[in-house]
Formats: structure tokens, C-alpha cells, sequence
């Protein structure tokens, strides 16, 4: 073969390359799923590395825009719009599941616990950052006051927000974590954002912050927290609603 | 064209772990590329500006009376780029289906791809880079008092398209590949690193080293840049040294030579 013939080949094969791979976007792709094992061992890895290190909290100085609000910003549907305009004074967070302690709080008993604030930085999956301060009731409290039973290994956030109208019904959305996130002393319910009390857009009455991880692990609009053994119950049983899509359910990276 | 004695130049490790890096770094780009077009602007500092300015590169399109256009802008320069970046086949993508892994869309897809090409290249970085300090490999990269003596000469010989083949690397052949080695691709995992929320737990002094996760970002993709301009490089002086020769020496570890063995 000569030189032309090389580059010419060298071309085509990198040209076609792109689309030879486009099956691997279908979920249950053989050769997607083994890549996919490389998720896991950055799991490990990272759970390894950073022990419970604390994400890294900035300054009032740092803060020099509004959060940017993403996915759900006002959701459509009639129960949510109801608390909403009730100004959320009927909404009641229920603690269930594997627990020996089920329970339910109002956002004036949540807010009424002994609170956390920090300035840290969320990460969207898609590549942007955004710094603000948020106060809220850290997970562990709840956690601890429900008494997880000893088979207890995730904890889901089910939300208000119907994200996706699809042929099978609506799908609401929903996300889960390991403990060692949930327990994390960073990991807040959060009610309050940049002073103010958690608006609409950025997930009131209750968002989950964990800020270690990427922002869509950060349930918005969360009403119910269930700790359970595991998550095949749940959506397609990956763990949570863009897990289900593809994304990688450990968002550490 | 060399006409000396063929010699064993390239040892298995030195081609298995060449032909490793050159699989994943063109998976590293293209899946690089797709998660690019999700977020298409590089900032500088901690976040991304949306009610103030930072970004030194951003892509997008915008709708005229002649249609949708694509439009870079780049330093406070804004240029017109449909066809290439902002537009193409139609469809608003920062950049065009032929340089993203998969073609379409597909945001998940790409990072699935992206980090498990991160690990095979950071394993592979760690494997060759023990073995090369334990066999000497390394040493042959760092150029030699002599080497910088001859930089001149060598640098003439290049503009001359005079590519002498010999049983060691040139000194401009040794600057090239230990500038990937040990500066580009460590620059490129650390920068990836830092974008890990995650890992800015385990290691914050690497925010502070880079700036902050969006400076981090925009490293990421100026490391992806020159690593672009050195595969290029690398390329014309295969072509230019002999594709052949050099072909066989990467595939099978024997080189011609000039002259005689040393």
C-alpha cells in the first residue's frame, strides 16, 4: 500500500469510527455494559480517596451570580402547585422504608433543627459551575432520628416533579445514595439559598445537596426519603432518573 | 531512505503501550468532544459566568434571516463558522457529528466511553512509566548535554527535511515525546482530575495548582489541542522519515537505520 493509500484508509477509518459506535448509546450494549464496569472502579476508587474529606467551601466573595436553576424549574403538577400556593405550609416530608422509626416532618420542624450552612460549587453533568450558599438540616439527623434497620444500604429521594411524559404514564423524578454520601457532613437538606428561602426554581420547599457529587445526584422538590436494601424497585433500577438513562448512577466525576 | 543494517529499536512494552495511547486518545478526543458540545464555552476561574463574563471561547448559533449560523467566539473575536462549529448538517452542535463519539447527541454515551479510555490510559501510563525507570527506557527522552549541543544542527536538519535515522532518538524526537509523556498527558489527567467533584475532596490544593475547576476545564481542552498538533507532527515526520520504516518499527520493534551500528 502506498502513502496515499494509507492516509485514505487512515481517513475512512476515522470517519467511520464515530458511527460504527453509535449502537453503543443503546443501554444494554454488551460492550456499553462492560465499559460501564470502569464506572464502579471509580467509584471504589474515589470512596477510597476521599475517606468523608469535605468538598471544598468558598467565600460571600465567591458568590457573584444567582444559581443557575436546571431540569425541573417550575414543576407542572397539581399537587405541587397546590403546596406551592399554600406556600408549602401543608407539605410534609415522610421518612420511610427500611427504618424502625418512620416519621414526618413540616418544613418549620426541619427548619427548626439544628441547621448547616456552606458556600460550595455545584457541577452540572454538562460541563458548568456555579457558586452559592445554602443552609439546610443535615441528612444524617434524619437519618439517625429514623433508625435505619441493619439491611438498610441506599437511600432514595422521591420528588414532585414529573420529568418526562412518556407512553407508559408519567415519570416522576427520583434519585438514590449510598450511605457514605447520605451521612456525609456536607450533605444538607437544604430550605434556604443565598439567604433567601429556597425558590421555586432551584427546588423549594427541600433539595438535596451532596457536594461531592455532580448536580443532578441533588434531588429538587424532594416530599419523600426512603431507605432501602436496594434499588431494583425503583424506575428501571439503576438508582435514579438519569441513571435509568445511561448516566452513571456514583456521579463523583 | 535509510540503507544501513535493520536493528531491534523498539521494545514490546515501548509498542503495546504506544499503540494503547494512540486507541485511547482517539476515543479520549471524539467521546472529549460530545461531552464539549453539552456545555460549548471554556471559562476562567472556580464557575462558568452566566450573569457575568468569563469565558475566553464559546460556540453557538444564532438565527438570521439567511438561517441558523454558527458562531465562535473567541477572545472578544466573534467569527462565523457554519459548517464547522455552531452548525452543521443542519443541526446546532458546537462541534460536527464526524468529530464526536457517538455522531448524534448523546451526552451519557460519551462519559461512558471517556472514563474508561481515562483509566486504560492512566494504566497504561503507570505501567510503562515504572517499567521505563526500572529498564532505562525513560532516559533515552531526556536529552543529553550533547543532545542541546546538536539542538541547532537538528533543528536545521528538520527545516531541511533531512530526517537522519539512527539507533537512538534525535534530540528534537526526545523533546517531542517526553513534552507528551511526562508534561501533556500528566497535565491532561490532572486537569481531568480536577474537574471531579469528588476528587477535589481528596485533593483541593489541585483547584488552587489549576485556578479553579473551570480553568481546570479549559486546560483540559488546550492540552487536547496540542496533543491534536503533535499527532499532526508526528504524522508529516512518519510520512517525511519514511512510513515504511517507521511503520515496522512500532509494529515489530526493527528499524533501519543510517550507517552502521554504533
Amino acid at each position: 500500500m502506498n502513502r496515499r493509500g494509507l492516509l485514505a484508509l487512515g481517513g475512512a477509518m476515522a470517519l467511520s469510527g464515530c458511527k460504527v459506535l453509535d449502537g453503543l448509546t443503546d443501554t444494554d450494549h454488551p460492550l456499553r455494559n462492560v465499559m460501564e464496569a470502569a464506572n464502579g472502579l471509580t467509584w471504589r476508587t474515589q470512596r477510597l480517596l476521599s475517606g468523608d474529606r469535605l468538598a471544598p467551601e468558598f467565600t460571600a466573595a465567591d458568590i457573584r451570580q444567582g444559581m443557575k436553576p436546571n431540569g425541573t424549574i417550575n414543576p407542572a403538577d397539581a399537587d405541587y402547585q397546590a403546596l406551592a400556593a399554600g406556600g408549602f405550609v401543608d407539605w410534609r416530608l415522610e421518612v420511610t422504608g427500611a427504618v424502625e422509626n418512620p416519621a414526618s416532618y413540616s418544613l418549620a420542624q426541619l427548619q427548626a433543627m439544628p441547621s448547616r450552612t456552606q458556600i460550595t460549587r455545584h457541577d452540572c453533568v454538562e460541563g458548568w459551575s456555579c457558586i452559592a450558599k445554602w443552609q439546610g438540616t443535615p441528612l444524617r439527623l434524619i437519618l439517625d432520628a429514623a433508625r435505619p434497620t441493619r439491611d438498610a444500604r441506599f437511600v432514595v429521594f422521591h420528588c414532585m416533579d414529573t420529568i418526562e411524559r412518556s407512553l407508559s404514564g408519567l415519570v416522576k423524578y427520583y434519585e438514590s445514595h449510598d450511605f457514605r454520601d447520605a451521612t456525609h457532613p456536607q450533605t444538607i437538606l437544604a430550605w434556604a439559598m443565598n439567604d433567601a428561602p429556597l425558590p421555586v426554581a432551584n427546588g423549594a420547599p427541600l433539595r438535596l445537596r451532596v457536594e461531592r457529587a455532580l448536580g443532578y445526584k441533588m434531588a429538587k422538590y424532594i416530599h419523600r426519603i426512603e431507605v432501602v436494601a436496594g434499588l431494583e424497585g425503583f424506575g428501571r433500577g439503576h438508582g435514579s432518573y438519569w441513571a435509568d438513562k445511561g448516566y452513571d448512577w456514583y456521579a463523583g466525576i | 531512505m535509510p540503507t544501513g543494517p535493520l536493528i531491534y529499536r523498539q521494545r514490546m512494552l515501548t509498542r503495546l503501550t504506544h499503540w494503547l495511547w494512540a486507541i485511547s486518545l482517539f476515543f479520549l478526543m471524539l467521546t472529549g468532544l460530545q461531552i464539549f458540545n453539552a456545555f460549548p464555552s471554556l471559562h476562567i476561574g472556580q464557575e462558568s459566568g452566566f450573569d457575568y463574563d468569563n469565558a475566553i471561547l464559546s460556540i453557538g448559533a444564532v438565527e438570521t434571516p439567511d438561517g441558523l449560523r454558527g458562531m465562535t467566539r473567541a477572545f472578544g473575536w466573534e467569527f462565523d463558522t457554519t459548517g464547522l462549529f455552531g452548525v452543521s448538517g443542519g443541526e446546532v452542535r458546537a462541534f460536527p457529528a464526524w468529530a464526536t463519539i457517538p455522531s448524534h447527541t448523546s451526552l451519557a454515551t460519551g462519559r461512558v466511553v471517556h472514563f474508561f479510555f481515562a483509566w486504560v490510559l492512566v494504566g497504561t501510563l503507570a505501567v510503562w512509566a515504572a517499567a521505563s525507570l526500572w529498564n532505562g527506557h525513560a532516559r533515552e527522552l531526556v536529552p543529553t548535554v550533547q543532545d542541546l549541543r546538536d539542538l541547532p544542527r537538528d533543528v536545521a536538519d528538520h527545516a531541511r527535511l533531512r530526517i537522519h535515522h539512527g539507533q537512538r532518538y534525535g534530540v528534537l524526537q526526545k523533546l517531542a515525546y517526553a513534552a507528551v509523556l511526562f508534561g501533556l498527558l500528566p497535565l491532561m489527567i490532572l486537569t481531568g482530575l480536577c474537574m471531579s467533584p469528588s476528587f477535589n475532596a481528596t485533593a483541593p490544593w489541585l483547584l488552587d495548582l489549576f485556578g479553579g475547576r473551570q480553568t481546570a476545564r479549559t486546560i483540559h481542552f488546550v492540552v487536547m489541542v496540542l496533543l491534536v498538533g503533535f499527532f499532526i507532527v508526528h504524522m508529516l515526520m512518519i510520512l517525511l522519515a519514511g512510513p515504511l520504516n517507521e511503520l515496522r518499527s512500532i509494529v515489530t520493534g526493527w528499524y533501519r537505520i543510517d550507517g552502521e551500528r554504533e
